[in-house]
């Protein structure tokens, strides 16, 4: 397996222990944010301190990318040929917020709202050093079926 | 405060227009709005314009002729051209000015919206990752409604076959073609469970709106309509809105029920009273929704108000009569205030064959865009 870079350092670690999606939790009123940002949308207040989000959740909404997204920005497959949809969607990170990923499921059969997912990451491209520039996404948590 | 009154509408058709700039599109709205309140450039005394991709509005008085007069322009994506009708509206309202303008225009390269996207980080992780695509948050809305709601996959086809039957009897409208509920259950599927012909696109076209002090309204027309209220919000906390990277645990109300409480509050008339509606339809699910969120039904119910033809030109509730934005398509200035000309129109009772029949005295308009705004009009005869 090649070496993976990710997308963005300030939103998504790679660690040994797998990918970690870095926000920020405000000091006054507890209130999470994902990417971090300096500001709190819930009290207005200003002290944000970064968190290290969790990394299993819940699915509570979900669709599926069925075209090619415009590239730029994105930098994944857009060959019309070759293209894969993929899935998007909310999962509730229980305590914290609800984060927006793409899903590994593309399956409107085999996606339903309440199933157990966990963060994994996905491969956009190659970068110019042959390394996998990857993305975070949410993959269905094993035995569970809808 | 000073009533504030419609008295010329001007409309360049929506569509593909090769050859013809997006301003030129709006100068030609302008030019006919004038002409209907019976008057010339030289008597605007102040315009507002928005236009997202076609130029800054305030360069058109090159065009239009250079009087000096106070031009600002507005930008708030889908709600542009209700931002562009507030602020008009409020001119007028405060004493500040007699009579003036609301111009709304664009003109969009083919496909999706651009995502535009700024997360705070200096990359564009969002965007490359291959979310920030308007259609991805359309999808999960009303997949999620639909799921908590029992709305069918068959409603949103009822929704897209009215607008283009609407759109068929609408010369100004883009798409004049009916399709089946089938044709448009079984085109591409674009975001689950929105296929192609559930979408509107993004388009050409110019809408303007002459609007005066109320008591000088018979002046400039025998059939003056008056804006009872213009109101913008956006989003609180707790809201499922378009283009964001995360949603808070807790649920707050979005941006259309406020901007519509808050309406019927100032308009002191309640969604009862309405005889006429045009609510943003950015694809079929959204117009679903937007039912419910501007007060004009319970969650769930549009099921059976679909079925039944409750939001047909001849139902109790006529909702987007000119076919909304996916017989008109969608550019972005001029999407709110296309909304409002129709409902001058109707208000007039010079609809022609898409007239509702039911004499309508009070009608409504809503529009709702990224990052979470919406606006809402009631106008009176
Ligand atoms: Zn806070």
């Amino acid at each position: 397996m090649s070496e993976a870079v990710s997308i963005s350092d300030e939103v998504l670690e790679l660690t040994a222990d797998g990918p970690r999606l870095i926000g920020a939790r405000c000091e006054d009123c507890g209130n999470y944010v994902f990417p971090a940002q300096s500001g709190c949308s819930r009290c207005t207040g200003s002290r944000m301190q970064r968190v290290v989000l969790g990394t299993q959740g819940t699915l509570w909404a979900w669709t599926i990318q069925g075209f090619p997204p415009k590239s730029p920005p994105y930098l994944g497959d857009t060959a019309r040929e070759t293209f894969k949809p993929y899935g998007v969607g909310y999962v509730t990170i229980p305590g914290e917020l609800k984060v927006e990923g793409r899903l590994t499921e593309a399956d409107p059969k085999r996606l339903k709202e309440g199933m157990r997912m966990r963060l994994v990451t996905v491969p956009l491209r190659k970068d110019d050093n042959g390394r996998d520039i990857v993305t975070f996404a949410f993959e269905p948590v094993e035995g569970e079926s809808p | 405060m000073t009533d504030v009154a419609i008295v010329g509408i001007g409309m360049h058709p929506f569509g593909r227009h090769e050859g013809v700039s997006g301003m030129e599109q709006g100068a030609i709205a302008v030019r006919r709005a004038c002409e209907d309140a019976g008057i010339t450039w030289k008597d605007i005394q102040f315009a507002f314009g928005g236009s997202r991709e076609a130029g800054d509005p305030d360069r058109m008085v090159s065009m239009l002729g250079l009087t000096g007069i106070q031009f600002i322009n507005v930008s708030n994506g889908c709600a542009t051209g209700g931002s562009a009708l507030f602020s008009a509206f409020n001119a007028i309202r405060s004493g500040a000015f007699d009579i003036g303008i609301a111009i709304g225009f664009d003109k969009h390269p083919r496909g999706a919206f651009t995502p535009r996207t700024q997360t705070g980080t200096g990359v564009d992780w969002y965007g490359s990752s291959g979310l920030a695509l308007t259609t991805q948050f359309f999808g999960m809305k009303i997949n999620h409604y639909m799921q908590q709601y029992g709305i069918s996959h068959r409603s949103l086809a009822r929704v897209a076959a009215k607008a283009f039957r609407n759109g068929a009897n609408n010369p100004m409208a883009w798409r004049r073609n009916a399709l089946s509920e089938d044709e448009i259950l079984q085109s591409q599927m674009l975001s689950y469970p929105l296929t192609q012909y559930m979408f509107c696109n993004p388009g050409e076209g110019g809408v303007a709106l002459v609007m005066c002090r109320a008591d000088i309204a018979h002046k400039y027309s025998s059939r003056p309509i008056f804006l009872r209220t213009s109101v913008v919000r956006s989003r609180r906390f707790g809201s499922f809105e378009v283009t964001a990277p995360h949603l808070a645990l807790e649920h707050g109300d979005g941006p259309t029920i406020d901007a519509s409480k808050a309406a019927f509050e100032q308009a002191g008339v309640g969604p009862q009273d309405i005889d006429v509606a045009q609510l943003q339809d950015t694809e079929s699910g959204a117009e679903i929704m937007h039912m419910a969120e501007n007060g004009f039904c319970e969650h769930g119910e549009q099921e059976h108000m679909l079925a039944r033809g409750d939001t047909e030109i001849g139902g109790r509730l006529p909702v987007n009569t000119d076919g909304g934005c996916l017989a008109n398509g969608e550019p972005i200035g001029a999407s709110g205030l296309r909304q409002v000309y129709e409902n001058v129109l109707q208000l007039r009772g010079a609809a022609g064959v898409r007239q509702v029949p039911n004499d309508p005295k009070v009608a409504y308009t809503h529009v709702y865009g990224a990052p979470g705004i919406s606006g809402v009009t009631i106008l009176s005869r």
